[in-house]
């Protein structure tokens, strides 16, 4: 037997109600062996030394007293957390978009961004959605669940989605409205190949499954008598 | 045109409002004008309004107020549950419930399932119709 592994140990004073122990005060000298430490220490209880305060060293009387009181903020203890994944949502789940773009198309999910925006793909080949982010609102799960273990995506961040800073130019006043309207910004072959790596893997475990192909490249719309309410997705 | 279905004891009903929705229940008694003492294997006995109630064709065989234990015995010789699953009504009911848990994706599927058989249908049809017309 290990000797680190210990069984967790029990209350020894149950709580009857909120504020009422079941054992009064010496059954409980008795079970916590008070008497026993007593007993080994000849009849007293054993006490330690004090530890010897270091002297504080003097401080002389502040120079200056402001006039008036200087009210301190509240101590504020909130640390910033991703949103809240609703239990529906997990890796690999299919995903209905409800706005933007790319709206009625099933997607598949891949992780939760610390910003706490969902990383979601189509995959591209299949429904036209690259890597994308995504809010949490704009989105219904499904119950449809996709294998999701042969793909990597750890170097996938809020940073890698963030807008560009271009340098800024001179403004030349003659060619301003020109040289504006010419720089039309190319998907650098960096991202085409990530969405390719992605994508590999995720479109194995989606044919595999019979119509799972064809269900991600349409798009989900309301017919008549369908009651969102009353669905189940 | 005469009543065929009768409040008597051993008549199933199915409630139709309550907390049993859904439910198939035996007639173990009659308490009043109004009110029947009820019973199903899962449920505890109870009081229901005929109101809640609605009668099916099936009755089994029962004298008035038998314990969980007999009546669940007179269930099993009766086949209540096979009965039920295989009238018209109660395969309804197992239709619509399916039919209301239906993933997104197992919609899809039943569509194209539905177009798939369209297709096979008409390919029939316009065969018969050539046949009928050359």
């Amino acid at each position: 037997m290990a000797p680190q592994q210990r069984k967790p140990h029990v209350c020894r004073n149950p709580d009857l109600i909120r504020g009422v122990g079941k054992y009064s005060r010496s059954k409980m000298y008795h079970k916590r062996g008070l008497w026993a430490i007593k007993a080994k220490n000849g009849g007293a209880f054993p006490k330690h030394e004090k530890k010897a305060v270091a002297a504080a060293p003097t401080e002389k009387p502040p120079k200056f007293y402001p006039a008036d009181d200087v009210k301190k903020p509240l101590v504020n203890k909130r640390k910033a957390r991703p949103t809240k994944l609703r239990a529906s949502i997990t890796p690999g789940t299919v995903l209905i978009i409800l706005a933007g773009r790319f709206k009625g198309k099933r997607v598949v999910f891949l992780k939760q961004l610390t910003s706490g925006l969902l990383l979601v793909t189509g995959p591209f080949k299949i429904n036209g959605v690259p890597l994308r982010r995504v809010n949490q609102s704009y989105v219904i799960a499904t119950s449809t669940k996709v294998d999701i273990s042969g793909v990597n995506v750890e170097k996938f961040d809020d940073k890698y989605f963030g807008k560009k800073v271009e340098k800024k130019k001179k403004k030349g006043e003659g060619e301003f409205f020109e040289a504006e309207k010419e720089e039309k910004s190319l998907l650098p072959q960096e991202k085409k190949d990530d969405q390719k790596s992605v994508d590999a893997a995720l479109i194995q475990s989606i044919e595999a499954i019979p119509d799972l192909k064809s269900y991600l490249g349409a798009r989900f719309s309301l017919k008549a008598g369908m009651k969102p309410h009353e669905l189940v997705f | 045109m005469p009543f065929k279905r009768y409040v008597e004891i051993g008549r199933i009903a199915l409630v139709n409002y309550g907390k049993d929705y859904g439910k198939l229940v035996v007639i173990v008694d009659v308490i009043d004008q109004n009110r029947a003492l009820v019973d199903a294997p899962d449920m505890v006995r109870g009081q229901m309004n005929f109101k809640r109630l609605t009668l099916t064709d099936i009755k089994i065989d029962i004298k008035r107020v038998p314990n969980k234990k007999t009546l669940i015995a007179a269930l099993e010789a009766a086949d209540v549950k096979n009965k039920w699953e295989s009238s018209s009504w109660g395969r309804k009911l197992i239709v619509q419930k399916k039919r209301a848990s239906l993933n997104d994706f197992d919609r899809f599927k039943i569509m194209l399932a539905k177009i798939k058989k369209a297709g096979v249908v008409r390919q029939e049809l316009a065969k018969l119709k050539k046949e009928t017309t050359a």
